[in-house]
């Protein structure tokens, strides 16, 4: 089934927060956000901006009624500064007015004096200076120092991998309007419509029934609009309870960048060492997370990060710690992965460095190494169901690569110009929110007495298709056409207390609810179609808008069911309540059992590099991944191709720059640069692997939308492998991105 | 007034011309199936196509309505998403996405299937010239990694292929790949009686907008701007004799479609496939990137190299060489009241061969880190002559003098170069910003340097005779 928003799509007829219909006295917002880094404000001028014609008013944290505060896990990020600010875009005031281009007009001309405080930009130096987030975390298993002692090789060194920016195409944005009574309906373009409408009765110090968040859908997400799409919703809220006049606020496309958190860079040290098998008996690991001004997401990401330190393979004494430094950048969030990448990039860096001073293949470590049933993650958790050499095996066989292999040397011996890479990146990446009391979702669903069904959950598309999944789910249970069902906006007055559209564990959250409040509702319609039928209730089947007894001969159309169960007042609707079994999680040991299975996979990478000139082309990218029992390989495809431009991206071209003084430098389109069509890779080939599928998973179908991203990293090291092959004396970095500067740095080192 | 064609709409308005096309689409005709991504020309989500009519037939090109002048619609035909539905079926291009899955959250979608719908009108003039891909080139999707845009592009090609070369248009609306209303344009046009003139009336000069735009927008949008993109007298491609002339409007489409110069530059298309997207090439022009004044501007790279001289009208006409056009950072020899009429240049002989190299981040889609370009000559392997210009190592787009000096009667030898590089090294000065350090920059301009020779001059000049000898 194709993306059940195809043809609105595509007919450009798909609402997005900036394209609903507007009341005519809407009002627009627009935040002044701190043009320093770091420091005190010694006063800030209004006057001027307030005489333009058109202002309505400036809000600022003396305007807000309830709490100025809006931190997720840790309450440590004011709305609007106070007396200081914290990072450079740091929201300060918002002003209201009647247009856009007034807004901004009187924006150019408020004035600030702020007295400059020293600023830190990177995670190693807040580590110097002692400035964290929280305390760090760390995961152990069997003991590293013993085991190091023991090691025939032994490596040391450390990398960097650099944030990355979502650039989702929709900036963020939210459009509030004033109800009776004092409430308000907000539409934002929010992963987390349930965050949104806490920190809103937060801020205006209002219950939360008095707030209605709508979401239609997301211009993409990426986990960028998980905790950061509610400070704008948040300001039009206030903005509405003071004003009582409906408030846009869009951001554009500079302030987006400038203002919002990224991917978080990493400075990690690492120590491996190996036996003379070349296995990996022991890992030791420090990660320094630049977590930026505040909290955020930040903890739960360096958490991610400790669970995914070991990527695909088993070693049996690790010893892991994260760090989450503050320093004066936007609040770095959430991003695909969630941590797990930088992790991942540590490990495969660390093998990389070991293969090399070996002498070997990078791939014969990976392969030695590999984890199998039952063997324990540092975390406690025993893999079970392990798909990871099956994918491996599977890679290296469907796309020969003992072939590519012998290619890739062939063509580096003939030619001088351009040399070519090849690598294998395996993953394995956990899913559940690791946060376990998060592992719940809801789902309402109405039969309407036509027989149409119309479906609400907690879940939003942001254009992983997740309604269509769910559209799937309701439609194959319930035995109806699919244009008998309608997913509904998500919104807080349907499905509430809802967990953000997060951790790839969306669809088969809410999509386990909908199931379960499908077959509730069957179990009421089998009642009556058995009484109609004159049938044993277990006969009952549905089936293709029909519903039957026992051999197909006895039959009655689903809507005579439907509208029969409504004369005989049987209830049409349900609500189903669904919470992952078996997760926990001890945060006191640091062990348990957080994730309700693995996604497992291995990629091969291809790259041809232009030694002349330091640029790269991907040629190509071949992957076997583990979709379980893909419920609809279309779309779990697309999410793979896409992750995995997204991955190639972070670890290629996209590179984050920040001054000094903490400015982003990379403040536009035309210096921040994401894949287009011609840097994808050349050739992407995906074989499904044959699994069982997972009960855990909504149909067995296998959480798809973060793990296909880290087979991105397999780009850096295939790069690496070309340029050694250029450059025997190169000395292996693990700085990424890597970007044409450093691969012709390095060609030429 | 302003008077053009949106979609099946006839619009007859007086709105300041310097009001973006992209707010003049979303907000005064609520038409909002086009995106607002950037603002700034580099993710395409605004795409609209423009159909401008020659000779009864209407060419239409995909333009970035964000950075576009309001004025500079008029006269023409503007089709937005909304304009290429089909009632109540997708059309050609669109089904083709839909069937391969390559539309996910949707936002920058639209802008695809114009560029797509714009493919697949101007394939009616070249119907295997350019790839789909490359029409798509200046959109950013960041959801699907493109290989399903790309399967939908390729079923667009073949598709393509069965429309019948007499009658296209009607063919086209037949086959479904663009609404029926589409064949009543032409004449509609030809009633807008639409002369574009220079004018030296208020408001800043603006051709089509794509640097501008991206810096002033605020401030134009107010106001009436003086639009110079249209201008006959600023436009067309001559050869006469030995020389070729540009009008200072022609855009960089223009110039990588012109089949003389495709004659005279057989690697034409590639080195401007290097320059910006498809949008953006359909809408900067010349003038435009001369006065933007870049020290990587491509085309002043480009044009350097070509020993081009520049045509400048105030109260009388003046020419000046090209090289010394550029003074300093930005500043440029242009006096109030004078405008860029025309560049040339002479054709070069058969002993003369020319390259343009580009390294940028991201290959396509995004400003140089180093740029530059080679004119040279070599008879009996004695270099004649060599005129190479070189971006982003110094204020102004770079002519290497004294380089180019040295190399002349030298023989075409690896030690040459390697010394001719030495002496460049000499002549630049690059500085750390965003698009790299200074070191890397010095380092990517030998290499460049060395790329042009390597390129032109295979047989007798390659990498590692450079490289070794260090």
């Amino acid at each position: 089934m194709k993306n059940i928003d195809s043809y609105t799509h595509l007919r450009g007829e798909s609402l997005f927060v900036d394209d609903i219909i507007t009341r005519q006295d809407t009002l627009y917002g627009l935040v002044f956000d701190s043009p320093k880094a770091h420091g005190k404000i010694i006063s800030v001028n209004y006057a001027n901006a307030e005489a333009v014609e058109g202002v309505i008013k400036i809000f600022t944290y003396k305007d807000i009624l309830g709490k100025n505060q809006i931190g997720g896990i840790i309450a440590d990020e004011p709305l609007w500064a106070e007396d200081e600010v914290h990072f450079w875009g740091q929201p300060i005031a918002f002003i209201v007015a009647e247009t856009k281009a007034i807004a901004k007009k009187a924006r150019a001309l408020i004035e600030i004096e702020i007295e400059e405080l020293p600023v830190i930009t990177t995670a190693r130096e807040a580590k110097e200076k002692g400035s964290f987030i929280n305390a760090p975390r760390s995961f152990h298993l069997g003991n590293t120092n013993e085991a190091f002692e023991k090691c025939e090789h032994v490596f040391e060194g450390k990398t960097f991998s650099n944030g990355q920016e979502h650039l989702y195409l929709e900036t963020q944005g939210a459009y509030a309007i004033p109800m009776e009574n004092g409430n308000i309906k907000i539409t934002s373009s929010t992963q987390g419509p349930t965050s949104v409408q806490k920190i809103v009765a937060q801020v205006l110090g209002v219950a939360m029934h008095k707030i209605e968040i709508d979401v239609i859908r997301l211009g993409g997400g990426f986990g960028g609009k998980e905790d950061q799409a509610t400070p704008w919703a948040v300001m039009a809220a206030v903005a509405v309870q003071q004003l009582k006049k409906p408030v846009k606020y869009i951001l554009n496309r500079h302030d987006d960048l400038r203002m919002t958190g990224k991917r978080h860079p990493y400075d990690s040290t690492y120590k491996i060492g190996l036996d003379e098998h070349l296995k990996i008996i022991a890992y030791d690991v420090e990660f320094l997370q630049n977590s930026g001004a505040a909290a955020d997401l930040s903890p739960a990401i360096a958490e991610r990060t400790l669970f995914h330190a070991t990527n695909s393979y088993y070693i049996p004494n690790v010893s892991s710690i994260v760090h989450s430094c503050k320093t004066n950048l936007p609040p770095n969030t959430a991003f695909r992965g969630f941590g797990g990448p930088q992790g991942m990039f540590v490990i495969e860096s660390a093998i990389a460095k070991a293969a090399d001073a070996l002498g070997i293949d990078k791939r014969l470590i990976q392969e030695a190494n590999l984890l199998v049933e039952n063997d324990a993650f540092s975390y406690g958790q025993i893999a079970t169901k392990v798909e990871m050499e099956n994918t491996w095996n599977t890679a290296i066989k469907q796309f020969d690569l003992e072939k590519l292999e012998k290619e890739t040397a062939e063509f580096n011996a003939a030619n001088t110009n351009y040399k070519k890479g090849i690598s294998l990146m395996p993953i394995t990446f956990g899913i559940s929110f690791t946060n376990t009391p998060m592992n719940h979702a809801r789902a309402l669903i109405h039969i309407y007495q036509d027989g149409s069904v119309g479906v609400s959950t907690g879940a939003v598309e942001m254009g992983q298709s997740v309604n269509t999944k769910m559209l799937q789910v309701a439609s194959q249970t319930l035995g109806i056409s699919p244009d008998k069902v309608k997913l509904e906006t998500t919104n807080t007055t349907r499905v509430a207390n809802t967990s953000p559209t997060a951790a790839s564990a969306t669809a088969d959250l809410n999509g386990k609810a909908v199931l379960k409040a499908c077959n509730a509702l069957k179990e009421r319609l089998k009642v009556v179609a058995a009484n109609l039928l004159d049938a044993n209730i277990e006969h009952i089947v549905f089936k293709e808008d029909i519903v039957f007894a026992t051999k197909e001969e006895i039959f009655v159309s689903w809507e005579k069911v439907v509208a029969a169960a409504m004369l005989k007042r049987v209830a049409l609707s349900e609500n189903a309540h669904y919470a992952t079994p078996i997760i926990h999680f001890y945060k006191t040991k640091e062990k348990g059992h957080p994730f309700a299975y693995h996604v497992y996979g291995t990629a091969i990478t291809q790259v041809t590099v232009d030694c002349m000139r330091g640029t790269y082309e991907i040629d190509a990218v071949k992957i076997v991944h583990d979709f379980g029992k893909s419920m609809n390989l279309g779309i779990d495809i697309g999410q793979v191709e896409g992750a995995l431009a997204q991955g190639i991206g972070w670890m290629t071209m996209e590179e984050i720059a920040y001054g000094k003084d903490g400015r982003l430098q990379s403040n536009a389109l035309s210096t921040y640069k994401v894949p287009d069509i011609f840097s994808a890779a050349k050739k992407v080939a995906i074989i499904p692997l044959e699994t069982q599928g997972n009960d855990m998973a909504i149909l067995k179908s296998k959480a798809v939308g973060e793990p296909p991203l880290m087979y991105g990293i397999g780009a850096y090291f295939a790069i690496q492998q070309a340029i050694k092959a250029f450059n025997p004396k190169h000395k292996l970095q693990f700085h990424s991105p890597y970007t044409p500067e450093k691969v012709l740095m390095n060609l030429y080192e | 007034m302003i008077e053009f064609i949106l979609n099946n709409k006839q619009i007859r308005i007086f709105e300041k011309s310097g009001k973006t096309l992209l707010d003049f689409i979303r907000e005064n005709n609520q038409l909002k199936g086009t995106k607002i991504g950037c603002r700034e020309g580099d993710c395409g989500a605004c795409t609209v196509l423009v159909g401008t009519l020659e000779n009864d037939v209407v060419h239409y090109k995909s333009i970035t309505s964000c950075i576009s002048p309001l004025g500079n619609a008029n006269g023409k035909h503007i089709v937005t998403i909304e304009g290429v539905n089909l009632e109540n079926k997708l059309n050609v291009a669109q089904q083709a996405m839909a069937d391969n899955f390559a539309t996910q959250c949707g936002f920058c979608t639209p802008s695809f299937v114009v560029s797509m719908t714009g493919f697949a009108l101007k394939s009616i003039e070249k119907p295997t010239q350019t790839s789909c891909k490359d029409a798509i080139s200046g959109n950013i999707c960041r959801c699907t990694g493109y290989k399903s845009i790309e399967k939908a592009t390729n079923v667009l090609e073949v598709k393509l292929r069965t429309i019948q070369q007499s009658n296209q248009l009607a063919e086209l609306i037949k086959e479904g790949f663009i609404p029926d209303y589409f064949a009543s344009i032409p004449e509609r046009l030809k009633k807008i009686n639409f002369r574009p003139w220079l004018s030296k009336a208020a408001g800043n000069f603006v051709a089509n907008g794509t640097d501008l735009y991206v810096r002033y927008a605020d401030k134009l949008s107010e106001g009436n701007v003086n639009l110079v993109g249209d201008i006959a007298i600023l436009k067309g491609i001559t050869i006469e004799e030995n020389r070729c002339k540009l009008g200072a409007s022609t855009t960089v489409t223009e110039i990588a479609e012109n089949k003389e110069l495709q004659q005279i530059f057989p690697k034409l298309k590639t080195f401007l496939k290097l320059v910006s997207s498809e949008q953006i090439r359909n809408m900067g022009t010349l003038a435009g990137n001369f006065v933007n004044a870049s020290p990587i501007g491509d085309m002043s790279i480009f044009f350097l190299a070509l020993h081009s001289t520049l045509h400048i009208l105030g109260e009388t006409e003046r020419k000046i060489p090209f090289q010394e056009f550029h003074k300093d950072y930005k500043k440029y020899d242009l006096q109030k009241g004078e405008i860029l009429t025309a560049i040339s240049f002479e054709i070069p002989d058969k002993d003369t061969k020319f390259n343009f190299e580009k390294v940028s981040k991201r290959t396509h889609l995004d400003i140089a880190s180093v740029n530059s370009a080679a004119k040279i000559s070599v008879k009996e392997n004695t270099i004649t002559e060599a005129n190479i210009a070189i971006g982003g190592v110094a204020a102004i787009p770079k002519f290497l003098v004294k380089t180019n000096t040295y190399l002349k009667g030298k023989a075409l030898k690896a030690t040459t170069i390697i010394a001719a590089e030495k002496i460049m090294q000499s002549e630049i000065a690059p500085i750390s910003d965003v698009r790299g350090t200074n070191i890397y920059k010095r380092l990517l301009a030998r290499q460049l340097f060395f790329a042009h020779f390597v390129a032109l001059y295979p047989q007798q000049i390659n990498l590692p005779s450079l490289i070794t000898k260090q």
